[in-house]
């Protein structure tokens, strides 16, 4: 891990303003940030432990949990919404028995639910992994995670 | 290089394609083209062409804005007209290479329809489709006919005319008056007047000064910024770049959501031509001015749209705003710089202000606001898309002449604008035209452009729970009316939608809404409140069910609804009563299915599983008990 994030910081210089930039392509890279991650951003870029958390904290695209091998990202915009996604998300979270920002207990799957997907007329939707599925109803997600549970074995 | 030898290259590449004898396909492959399967449909068409052994132009395009009919191409001849083919799969791509490419003959019953050259027989002039016709395209001018990571393209459609204008002879106060004069006012949804702005940020001494766009979409439900992004990055990157020599600043930020992978790279694609084209970096066009742009790539967080927050973000700090009096951004911004912040639309719209005049841009829009707006036409709509209209047009011109009306012969209920920040009007109201002042009068906000069209199967309370819940978790904190507020109004409405409402809690939220307005610093908690308080004020009735006789009229809230299957249409099928996730529904091959109404989760699996052709399982307002089954 060090060198990975080693090779990530040698691409800056340290300054405060970098310190988003950072940590995002340290997220992209383990998929979180863990403690020993942050420690190490903050020495580079000169800033508390502290202040490292509280600015990765506020935001809402860091984890400091690992996340699960699949991710599930159900979408809770305005259109998906009033089309139904909240029956989509309780299907979700009733077939894998984790709720919004859980993960399963073999670190399969993480759900998530994320402020707009961006295709609202294919609403309601959700995304396995970056792949948008469109237009669902509880029974779709049912059908859909069977066969994604089929497919990991 | 000189400008107009640039120009003459783009030009030259835009003839050839134009002319070209091979076929050509375009593909539009924006983010929501992509969800449909875009580059899918690409790829087949490839595989189909290359096993024919046909050349052809294949190209990208950003976002047209027709939602509904993605994946959506257009194939032309070579020769004749250019036919746009809707809701395009893989499985389709032989039998359009085929037809329309090989043999000639455009695929009538996949067109949507047809543009250019000729006609072809019982298909619509692209012009005259409803969700087209209506619409005065400026700031969408190229998305979606352009390939937007080729600057020529832009630059042939008439892109960088404006800076080279502006390098070449006018002063920083023509372009600030000219765009005064214009009447433009920001749309990212304040409505504050852009020249004025530029002005005041001018005027202040200082030798540092930056320009920084808010491509922060967070409202959920409104993509117009990533479409524009995407689809016509250049236009941005110019507006800002024209921005910085009237104001004097050498530097620039776009501030975007990294939910948006694509507009990221099509924005660095976009800043990396115009480098190499030296439209920027330094000396740009040999006029002696130096402007750079970075782009900034926001973490997550809503409140970040406003101002100050939003400096702060960049800054590698919590985006909280700052506290009041403070002096503006424009006076004291970026590392305490004077620093000039527009949204992403205000910026793509320069280019055209200074190519066309002010007075042209002013010929369309209200007394008070000029141009156009664009907006993300969503929710129970036949035509969702993304749409530019001029500034006047009405709601009911916007849902029923544009968008098709309500799908399924339901009832128009509300029209949600400005996202979280807005208000949602009632039917009463469909005649108000789209402009600043009067949506804001209305008791809604113009906002980002996000529209949501709701039915009679939208729950009012519901809305404004779901809207509270998104500000709530948004809320910085820093403000306590805002921190505790929202979150007392969020509990009040949940309680309502869960039929433990009190008679008192609709003016509690009223008392309260009006509280966290006057008691918040910046615009999240100023306007928080407003989803709720509109719905109080057109659609009481609703939450007085809900109160009252603990009903749902909309049956959307799980806990005042109850689902029943009819025994007249129940064909004892077993399906449901096989999918039921808690064995809740009783029943066996050849005897009607009954709810078990004490063990019902509500879940909806019954009605979506009963083949339409029975509709037999039917939801109803109020909350049943299995006393009521006997």
């Amino acid at each position: 891990m060090e060198d990975h994030l080693a090779e990530i910081l040698s691409t800056h210089t340290g300054r405060r303003s970098e310190l988003i930039p950072i940590l995002q392509e340290a997220q992209e890279k383990f998929g979180y940030l863990s403690d020993d991650v942050i420690a190490e951003v903050a020495e580079f870029t000169h800033v508390p432990e502290s202040t490292v958390f509280g600015v990765a904290s506020f935001y809402t695209q860091f984890r400091f949990v690992p996340q699960g091998r699949n991710l599930i990202s159900v979408c809770r915009g305005t259109a998906c919404h009033v089309r139904g996604a909240p029956m989509i998300l309780d299907e979700v979270s009733r077939q894998l028995s984790i709720e919004d920002g859980g993960t399963t207990p073999d670190l399969e799957y993480t759900l998530e639910t994320v402020a707009c997907i961006g295709c609202c007329a294919l609403a309601p939707c959700l995304t396995v992994n970056g792949k948008v599925e469109a237009k669902l109803n509880p029974k779709k997600v049912k059908d859909l995670l069977a066969k994604e549970k089929a497919n990991e074995v | 290089m000189k400008f107009e030898e640039i120009a003459q290259t783009a030009k030259e590449e835009w003839d050839a394609l134009q002319a070209s004898a091979k076929p050509s396909i375009v593909v539009g492959t924006a983010t929501c083209g992509r969800a449909a399967g875009a580059m899918e449909v690409m790829e087949a068409l490839r595989n189909e062409l290359k096993e024919r052994e046909i050349e052809a132009n294949i190209m990208e395009t950003g976002c047209f804005g027709l939602c509904d009919a993605e994946p959506l191409i257009t194939i032309k001849g070579p020769g004749g007209p250019s036919v746009w083919y809707r809701n395009v799969t893989p499985e389709m791509a032989g039998k359009l290479v085929e037809e329309h490419i090989v043999k000639g003959s455009p695929v009538a019953e996949h067109a949507l329809g047809a543009a250019g050259d000729g006609q072809v027989d019982g298909l619509t002039a692209m012009s005259d489709l409803p969700m087209l016709k209506f619409q005065v395209r400026r700031i969408l001018f190229n998305c979606g006919v352009v390939d937007p990571s080729n600057i020529n393209h832009y630059i042939a459609t008439g892109g960088y005319q404006a800076l080279n204008k502006v390098v070449s002879g006018m002063s920083p106060e023509d372009i600030i008056d000219e765009i005064t004069r214009s009447g433009l006012r920001g749309l990212g949804g304040a409505g504050f007047p852009v020249g004025r702005k530029w002005d005041s940020c001018r005027r202040v001494p200082s030798d540092v000064r930056y320009v920084v766009c808010n491509a922060d979409e967070g409202d959920p439900g409104a993509f117009q910024d990533r479409s524009v992004l995407e689809g016509d990055p250049y236009s941005v990157v110019e507006g800002m770049t024209i921005a910085g020599y009237a104001i004097g600043a050498q530097k620039g930020y776009i501030y975007v959501r990294a939910e948006y992978p694509l507009a990221v790279e099509r924005l660095e694609n976009a800043t990396a031509q115009a480098k190499e084209k030296g439209l920027m970096g330094k000396n740009i066009l040999g006029s002696g001015f130096d402007f750079d742009l970075e782009i900034f790539q926001g973490a997550g967080a809503f409140v970040c749209g406003e101002s100050t927050a939003l400096v702060l973000s960049i800054e590698g700090k919590r985006g909280m705003p700052k506290p009041l009096p403070r002096p503006r951004t424009t006076e004291v911004g970026l590392w305490d710089m004077p620093t000039l912040l527009n949204n992403v639309k205000s910026y793509s719209i320069v280019p055209w202000i200074l190519t066309k005049g002010a007075d042209q841009f002013a010929s369309l829009g209200t007394e008070r606001c000029k141009g156009t707006a664009v907006f993300s036409l969503t929710g129970k709509m036949a035509n969702c898309g993304l749409i530019e209209v001029p500034m006047g047009t009405t709601l009911r011109q916007i849902i029923y002449d544009i968008g098709g009306g309500i799908p399924k012969g339901k009832a128009f209920k509300a029209v949600q604008t400005g996202g979280p920040s807005g208000g949602c009007l009632p039917a009463e109201l469909l005649d108000t035209q789209v402009d600043f002042d009067k949506l804001t009068a209305a008791g809604a906000i113009m906002g980002s452009g996000g529209m949501v069209v709701m039915d009679e199967d939208t729950c009012m309370v519901d809305v404004a729970r779901y809207f509270l819940d998104f500000t709530q978790k948004e809320s910085c904190g820093e403000c306590s009316l805002c921190r505790l507020g929202t979150l007392q109004m969020l509990q009040t409405l949940e309680a309502i939608v869960a039929g433990e409402g009190d008679p008192d809690d609709i003016d509690m939220l009223l008392e309260l809404g009006e509280a966290i307005k006057t008691g918040s610093i910046c615009g999240l908690g100023q306007s928080a409140p407003n989803p709720a308080l509109t719905t109080i004020r057109y659609f009481r009735h609703e939450y007085e069910a809900h109160i009252h006789e603990k009903k749902c009229p909309a049956r959307v809230c799980k806990d005042l609804i109850s689902y029943v299957i009819s025994a007249d249409k129940c064909k004892a099928c077993m399906i449901c009563l096989r999918e039921c996730p808690v064995d809740a529904i009783r029943g066996a091959k050849k005897e009607v299915h009954v709810i078990d109404q004490d063990k019902c989760i509500r879940c909806g699996v019954c009605m979506s599983v009963c083949p339409e052709r029975f509709g037999a399982v039917e939801c109803i307002p109020g909350r049943l008990t299995e006393a009521d089954n006997a």
